[in-house]
Formats: structure tokens, C-alpha cells, sequence
């Protein structure tokens, strides 16, 4: 049975060929110049005198952290009233969460449009208590917005799916001793949901900062995130180098929060998220 | 094991529909987006009897960069003016062979022989147009006339600006006084600084999506092209469109054949197609631009041969500049551009 | 504790965040069957929508496309994940962190990442773009999401039924799959629809190794989001949510039988 190790040989293969080499060369792009090796690219994406990018990704990382903090406000207590209930209701719920995630992302944030435009839906309505026109897309408003609607699912599974775990004994325990409620959520529940709250954070976090199409979508080109001038770079202007170096520091800092995050981790949290 | 069997014979029956394809010729274009009548696709598929793989580029410069990233994929692919003259000077388009497009003699003199293809050796007219703003008539105090509207502070968030570099800056350029083409860095500078100026007024920059937003009236103005401004205000009759009194540009969009086409002849036949009378009359039917073709002009009622937005007077038209090739000060505009959008 | 809360506040909260994940949704459905193309106002119920949408070529090859790079990408990493795992599992503890290293970057990494990096890589190779490179890329991608659900599963099994297979005489294979394979198939099953359902709803991937004219529907719809309003891509959202719907109903419906099997089977 020590043959059955060869097993993942196929795996192993194609993983160096279109998962490793693939992300080397990203790395090796982002320090090609024209005559060899530069740190040029990096020079113009660190330029503290102009510092142009440094600024989209000080915005992309502040819009998805805005968000992130909206979609924890949002889904912790959602989580915890889910991890209340009673057995059969809290899964046919849990699975009305993860409905609207499997539905196409695109299509959700286009929902969004139809919703927020001038003559969409929203405004139409307003229009006939009499109020507005609001402005309500091509905002920083309408991005966070965005990432809100398509993340916080990935919020409320991994804190509901640690909370329900809690051992009910030991929040009896403590209420034995003489603890009311907000202490015991404070000293006891809270601190245990932890994991889940880290896993939550980071699948929020993660997608939101990297993304492209929300900001396109809903910001109309006007809140240029990280993700849109990668994708601009690469589609668009042409420039690989500065585009390899921006996917590099990109790269960079979600792995270390990713290493980070994982500390704290709770293993089965994240898992068994998405079904 | 009876899924996993069943899984196997539809992977089976996938295999087989692809290899179906096989026989037929396949033809590769690459064309603007919402820029071809409706069934002429399938029409040239049934009279050629081959497959046409059709898709479609945002603006000049996502479709440069996609040709020099996809190699060998491509035949036909229909850019403007500056950019055939950048491919033809980076050796990236073929030669046409004109026995095979012998349509070409009823394209009007008008629009051949441009300093971008003398000759026309490389390039075949497709359609042609101007670069205006179409402004919604109950939502602008007075009509609007000039690029100086578009940084009026009363429009606040209340227009689009065109998704698009050398449009945007060219708008800019003009409005400083200067060439559209100019390749003064001072100059481009100059015209940069005007746009980040204009940034917080503008709603947003978009591309094609702006035709359903002017009419649905989500805006009092926005940045267009002529054809798109036909097609808005046969939708909305509240809108106008406008060549501003600054000039503007005039652009072509020519039909071209890359030099490393897999499919060199039929990717002439599909030009020589798109040039017969009955193609061009219902491309321009549905797309509304201008048309070279001189047949499907001659037929045209004299509404549209005398309106002003499709068949601009000789003036007017004097007042424009054809955008040119801008060498390696291309991506001085580009660097630019990237600038005024991540700001 | 014991009692379950079923405060109104609590209850009005879970409402309102439904109506939230909800209601845009609703809104496009319902606005699939207006006769109208514009969206301030209602034209009378109609199938019209629906009608283009089965008539547009674009669309339906799209459609094609997608279907046959999520089956064929899932079915292949099906086979790939589970050896893989298999492998790993039997692997030294070095080889086998080192894999699942590897294996967890596609799910760690943002998107826009994977895409360029094999943009990048097919460049480099000269490969040319188009079906295939979408459908190595879909894979690599979806290997890893079959072995993570694999994997637990073989560290559940009884290691002992196996060796005793081998004891009586079966060959390698033979006992793989007459008594690993039927241990392991839930998780293997779920891997496979789990890779499914990423490789269809992936966007951003295939928007960098697509080519050639070759486009999933999520590319199509962005192309025609970028155009503006377009009433089928309503349509669209609303036979997709029901096939969703469909779809996890499925998996959910297995999972519950396996959990009630294994219940039963500690017993």
C-alpha cells in the first residue's frame, strides 16, 4: 500500500506546471525590465514622493476593511440568533444563507445597479414620496455597499458554525455563577466565537480587497481599487511589469494575513463554509 | 459507479458535439462592442459555410494589448485610424490582397487614402463618425455647445465622460487650445491637470453602457460617438448631440487582416462581405453610424443624408483632426490616464 | 439557556436581512417578466425576455461553454483530487504538508491573482488562448476544493479494513475499489459537485485565460453589463437562481441521508 503514494504524482505535476510556475512567474515579470532584472516596477508603485498606487491601495484596503467591519456588525448578531434556534429551522435557514452565494456574482452586483441607479428603483420610489433623485451609484457608498451584499454570508456561516458548537454547559456554568447576560456574551461567548469571528473577517476581507467588479460595476471607474488597476495594467495599458509587481504586493499581503489569521484559526470553521 | 458511468457518456457526447465544429473553416473577429447589424454574423456563417468566432473590445487600446498577449488567434479585427497606423508600423497587419475584396469600389473616395493607410494597402472602411456630447434637452439651462460645458460646475455629477484615453485627453488638449496629437509633454501635462480638475464633477467614466443610461435620462450630458448619438436619440427625442465648437475629432474604423491571421482568405471575404451593399445598408441600420459605402449612402432617405449628427457639413468636419499615432509618447498618455482614473 | 429566544427583535432582525440578500434578487426576477425594457415602470407580464434569451447565439454558447468546462473540469478533478488525496494521505508528513501547501494556494490567493499568473504562464508557453487554457485553468482551481473535502474523509476510514482486503489477497486496486473507494465516494461526490459549482460561477479566471472568441456566461454577462441595460440578463438571474435552487436542494438532500447513514451505522 506504500505504492498508493504515487497517487497524487498527477496532482503534483499539474500543480507545479499551472499552480507554482504560473505564480513564480508573476514574481519573475514584476522584476523583468527591458535589460535584465529591475526593482523599477516596484520603485513606481513605492514612490513615496507620488505616490499614486500607494494611494488606491491605502483605498482598496480602507473600503474592504469598511466593509468587513459592516459585514461583522451585520452578521454576528445574525449568526447568533441562527445558532439560537431550534434544530430543523436553523438548517433550512443556515441553507437560505448559502442560496443567494451560489447564485452568479456577477448577476448580484448587476441586482445592485437595477436598485441604486437614478431611474432604478430605489429613486423611482423615493420619486413618489416626493424625495430625491439621491445619488446613490458611482460612489464609495455603492462599492462598500456591493461587497457588503456579496460577502456577508461568508461572514455569517464560519461565526454561526463555531457559536453553535459552544459547549451550552459552560454558558450554564457561568450563569451559575452569578454572571447576567451581557457578561456572559462578553466573558464567555464572545471569546469562544473568536475563531469563527477571524475566519469570518478574513473571507470577507480577502475578496473584498482584491476585487474589480464591484468597484467597475458600482463606482463607474471613479473609486479605483487595487484590483481595477491590476486588471487595467494588464488588459488595457499593456505595462506587465508594474502589473506583476502590484499582483505581487497584493499577493504578499493576503498571505501574511492569511498566516496571521490561521493562528487563531478555528479548523472546522472555515471548512465546511460554502455547502 | 451508474453516475459516474453516466458522467462519462455526456463527457462523451461533449466531446463529440465540439468535434462536430471541426470541418467548417473557422473565422476569428475582433470587433468593437454593439458595433455589427444583428444577423450579418450568421449570414456570412451560412453563405461561406464556416464557423465565425465573433468578440468584442471595449476601446483601441484593450484590443492592442489583447492581440499582443493572443497570437495566432485572430483575422479580422476592425480598429480606428491611430491605431492601424501603430500596427502597421509594429508589423502587427497584413497586406490586403484587393482582387479578393473587390467591393472596395464602392467605398467612397472620402474616406480612403487617410494619412494612417495611404494606399489603403493594410485597411477597408468600415464605418466613420465624430467624437460630440449628447445632452438631454430638459435637463442643460442653455444648449449646450462647447467642451467648456463639460467642466461647468452646475453640472456637478450630472455627466458622463468616456472611458477612454486618447478621447478624454484629446477633449482636454483641445479645451488647453492645443493639437489633439500633440506629443509636448508640457502640453500633455497640462491637459492631464484639466482632467484631474474635472474628476469630481464627472458621474462617472463609462463605455457602452452610456447609451441606456442618456436614455433612460440618468444624465444631462455625456461624451459620445455620433452613431451612439443616433441611437439615443431615436430612443429619447429629448436629447441632441453636439460637435463642440472647440473642433472635435473624425475617426474611421477600418476593417484589417493580422499579419498572423490562420485564415488570411476568408478573413477577406468577410471584408469584401461586410462592403456588399445589403451587409453595409443593414450594419449602418443598426448601428448607426456613418457610411462609407456609396450605394447604401445614395439610397439613404435625405433626412438622415442631410442630418447633421450622422453627415456633418464640410465645416463642421474641417473643424476635426484625425487622431494620429503618437509613437512612444503613447504611453506618456497612457501613464497619464491611469493617473486621473486611480485618483 | 434551555429556552429558545424567539424575541421580536430578534426575529424582525432576521427578516430584515433576508430582505436585504433577498430582495434585489426578487427585483430582477420579477423585473424578467416585464414587457417593458425599461426599468421605471411595469409593461404587463411577458415571456419575451425569456424568448431572446433561448434565441440569442451569444448566450446559449456561452451557456455551452460553461457547462462543459464545469463538467469537464469537475470530472477531472474528481479523478485528480482523489488520488491526490490518496496519495498524500500515504505520503511522508513532509510530502504531504508541502502538497497541501500547494493545494491551498489557489484557495488562499485572490482571484485576480490565479488569472493573471496563468495568463502569464500561457503567454510564456505560447499557448494560445481559447477553450483549452480556460479548461487547465478551471482545473487547476477545482483540485484542490475535491481534495479538501477528500481528505477528511480518508482520515475517518478504518485503516485496518484495507490491510485485511490485502491480507486476503486482493490486489492493490481490487481494494481500492472494493474498500476504500465506497469509504470515501460522499466525499468524493461532494468534492466533485463542489468543484461544480466554483468552476461555474467563476468569473474573474476565465476572464484572463479565455480567448479566441471563447466566453463562459459570466464573461457574457459582463460584457453585457458593460453595454447597459439588458433585460435578458434578468432572465438570466432568474433561471439561474432557480437551477441553484435545484442544485443545492440535491446536495443537501444527500448530505442529511449520509448523515442519517452514519448515525445508524454507530449504532
Amino acid at each position: 500500500m506504500r505504492k498508493f503514494k504515487y497517487a497524487s504524482l498527477p496532482f503534483a505535476a499539474y500543480a507545479l506546471i499551472f499552480i507554482l510556475a504560473p505564480l513564480l512567474l508573476i514574481v519573475f515579470y514584476s522584476f523583468a525590465g527591458p535589460g535584465g532584472l529591475t526593482l523599477e516596477h516596484y520603485k513606481a508603485f513605492f514612490n513615496f514622493e507620488d505616490p499614486v498606487y500607494l494611494q488606491v491601495l491605502w483605498r482598496s484596503i480602507k473600503v474592504a476593511a469598511v466593509s468587513t467591519l459592516l459585514c461583522l456588525a451585520l452578521g454576528y448578531p445574525m449568526a447568533y440568533i441562527l445558532s439560537k434556534m431550534r434544530p430543523g429551522l436553523r438548517d433550512t435557514m443556515v441553507f437560505l444563507f448559502v442560496l443567494p452565494m451560489w447564485m452568479n456574482f456577477l448577476l448580484r452586483t448587476y441586482a445592485w445597479m437595477t436598485l441604486l441607479e437614478r431611474t432604478g428603483l430605489i429613486n423611482s420610489l423615493l420619486g413618489k414620496l416626493g424625495l430625491g433623485p439621491l445619488d446613490l451609484m458611482y460612489t464609495q457608498g455603492a462599492v462598500v455597499l456591493g461587497n457588503v451584499y456579496n460577502f456577508l454570508p461568508f461572514m455569517i456561516l464560519p461565526i454561526y458554525n463555531v457559536l453553535v458548537k459552544i459547549d451550552s454547559s459552560v454558558v450554564e456554568a457561568a450563569q451559575d455563577l452569578g454572571a447576567n447576560r451581557s457578561v456572559v456574551f462578553r466573558k464567555v461567548i464572545f471569546p469562544l466565537s473568536l475563531p469563527g469571528v477571524i475566519s469570518g473577517v478574513s473571507m470577507t476581507f480577502m475578496p473584498a480587497v482584491s476585487t474589480f467588479i464591484i468597484s467597475r460595476l458600482l463606482g463607474g471607474g471613479q473609486q479605483a481599487l487595487i484590483g481595477d488597476i491590476i486588471e487595467n495594467q494588464f488588459k488595457v495599458v499593456g505595462n506587465w511589469g508594474l502589473g506583476s509587481a502590484m499582483s505581487v504586493v497584493l499577493m504578499a499581503l493576503i498571505l501574511a494575513a492569511m498566516n496571521v489569521a490561521r493562528k487563531y484559526e478555528d479548523e472546522n470553521a472555515g471548512g465546511n463554509v460554502l455547502l | 459507479m451508474i453516475s459516474l458511468a453516466l458522467a462519462l457518456a455526456m463527457l462523451l457526447g461533449l466531446a463529440a458535439g465540439c468535434a462536430g465544429d471541426d470541418g467548417k473553416q473557422t473565422l476569428n473577429v475582433y470587433n468593437w462592442g454593439d458595433y455589427i447589424g444583428e444577423d450579418v454574423i450568421e449570414k456570412f456563417e451560412d453563405q461561406f459555410d464556416c464557423k465565425v468566432n465573433y468578440e468584442m473590445f471595449e476601446q483601441n487600446e484593450d484590443m492592442y494589448t489583447k492581440l499582443k498577449t493572443v497570437k495566432g488567434t485572430y483575422d479580422v479585427v476592425i480598429p480606428s485610424d491611430y491605431m492601424i497606423e501603430r500596427m502597421i508600423r509594429e508589423d502587427m497587419l497584413a497586406e490586403l490582397n484587393l482582387d479578393n475584396i473587390p467591393n472596395l469600389q464602392y467605398i467612397s473616395d472620402y474616406c480612403l487614402n487617410r494619412d494612417f493607410d495611404p494606399g489603403n494597402k493594410y485597411s477597408v472602411p468600415y464605418m466613420w463618425g465624430t467624437v460630440g456630447i449628447i445632452y438631454n434637452k430638459t435637463m442643460v439651462e442653455s444648449p449646450v455647445d462647447a467642451w467648456a460645458d463639460l467642466w461647468d460646475p452646475q453640472y456637478e455629477k450630472n455627466f458622463f465622460m468616456m472611458n477612454s484615453v486618447r478621447d478624454s485627453m484629446g477633449i482636454a488638449l483641445l479645451l488647453c487650445g492645443y493639437d489633439m496629437n500633440s506629443r509636448d509633454e508640457a502640453q500633455i501635462e497640462e491637459a492631464k491637470e484639466k482632467l484631474m480638475e474635472q474628476k469630481p464633477l464627472v458621474l462617472a467614466y463609462t463605455g457602452d453602457e452610456v447609451k441606456d443610461k442618456m436614455i433612460a435620462g440618468e444624465a444631462a450630458m455625456a461624451v459620445c460617438y455620433s452613431g451612439d448619438a443616433i441611437t439615443m436619440i431615436e430612443q429619447n427625442e429629448d436629447l441632441d448631440y453636439v460637435i463642440p465648437i472647440e473642433g472635435s475629432n473624425l475617426w474611421f474604423d477600418n476593417m484589417c487582416v493580422l499579419k498572423d491571421a490562420p485564415n488570411k482568405e476568408l478573413a477577406e471575404q468577410f471584408i469584401n462581405f461586410m462592403c456588399s451593399e445589403e451587409i453595409a445598408a443593414e450594419n449602418r441600420e443598426y448601428i448607426n453610424y456613418s457610411t462609407p459605402q456609396s450605394q447604401v449612402l445614395e439610397n439613404l432617405p435625405d433626412e438622415i443624408k442631410n442630418d447633421p449628427v450622422q453627415y456633418p457639413d464640410r465645416e463642421t468636419l474641417d473643424r476635426c483632426q484625425i487622431y494620429k499615432d503618437l509613437g512612444d509618447m503613447a504611453g506618456k498618455y497612457d501613464e497619464f490616464w491611469t493617473r486621473i482614473i486611480v485618483n | 439557556m434551555k429556552k429558545i429566544k424567539k424575541s421580536p427583535l430578534s426575529i424582525l432582525y432576521s427578516v430584515l436581512i433576508f430582505l436585504f440578500l433577498y430582495a434585489p434578487i426578487a427585483v430582477l426576477i420579477v423585473y424578467s417578466f416585464n414587457a417593458n425594457k425599461s426599468r421605471g415602470s411595469w409593461g404587463g407580464f411577458s415571456l419575451k425576455w425569456y424568448q431572446s434569451l433561448f434565441e440569442n447565439g451569444a448566450i446559449m454558447r456561452s451557456l455551452y461553454t460553461t457547462l462543459s468546462v464545469a463538467l469537464i473540469a469537475s470530472l477531472v478533478s474528481m479523478v485528480m483530487g482523489t488520488l491526490a488525496a490518496l496519495g498524500m494521505y500515504y505520503s511522508r508528513r513532509k510530502v504531504r504538508s508541502l502538497l497541501n501547501n500547494v493545494s491551498s494556494l489557489p484557495l488562499v490567493n485572490p482571484d485576480i491573482v490565479t488569472g493573471i499568473s496563468l495568463l502569464l504562464l500561457f503567454t510564456f508557453l505560447g499557448f494560445k488562448l481559447g477553450y483549452v487554457s480556460l479548461l487547465l485553468s478551471h482545473i487547476a482551481f477545482c483540485v484542490p476544493y475535491v481534495i479538501t473535502s477528500v481528505a477528511p474523509r480518508l482520515y475517518q476510514m478504518d485503516r485496518s479494513l484495507f490491510e485485511a482486503a490485502m491480507d486476503l489477497g486482493a490486489a492493490p486496486t481490487q481494494a481500492f475499489f472494493k474498500v476504500i473507494l465506497p469509504e470515501i465516494l460522499p466525499g468524493v461526490v461532494t468534492g466533485a459537485l463542489l468543484a461544480f459549482t466554483i468552476s461555474l460561477d467563476d468569473f474573474v479566471v476565465s476572464f484572463f485565460t479565455a480567448g479566441g472568441g471563447v466566453s463562459t456566461l459570466s464573461m457574457t454577462v459582463y460584457s453585457m453589463t458593460r453595454k447597459g441595460v439588458k433585460p435578458e440578463i434578468n432572465a438570466i438571474s432568474a433561471i439561474m437562481f432557480v437551477s441553484v435552487l435545484l442544485l443545492l436542494i440535491l446536495i443537501n438532500l444527500r448530505s442529511t441521508r449520509e448523515a442519517k447513514k452514519q448515525k445508524q451505522a454507530r449504532r
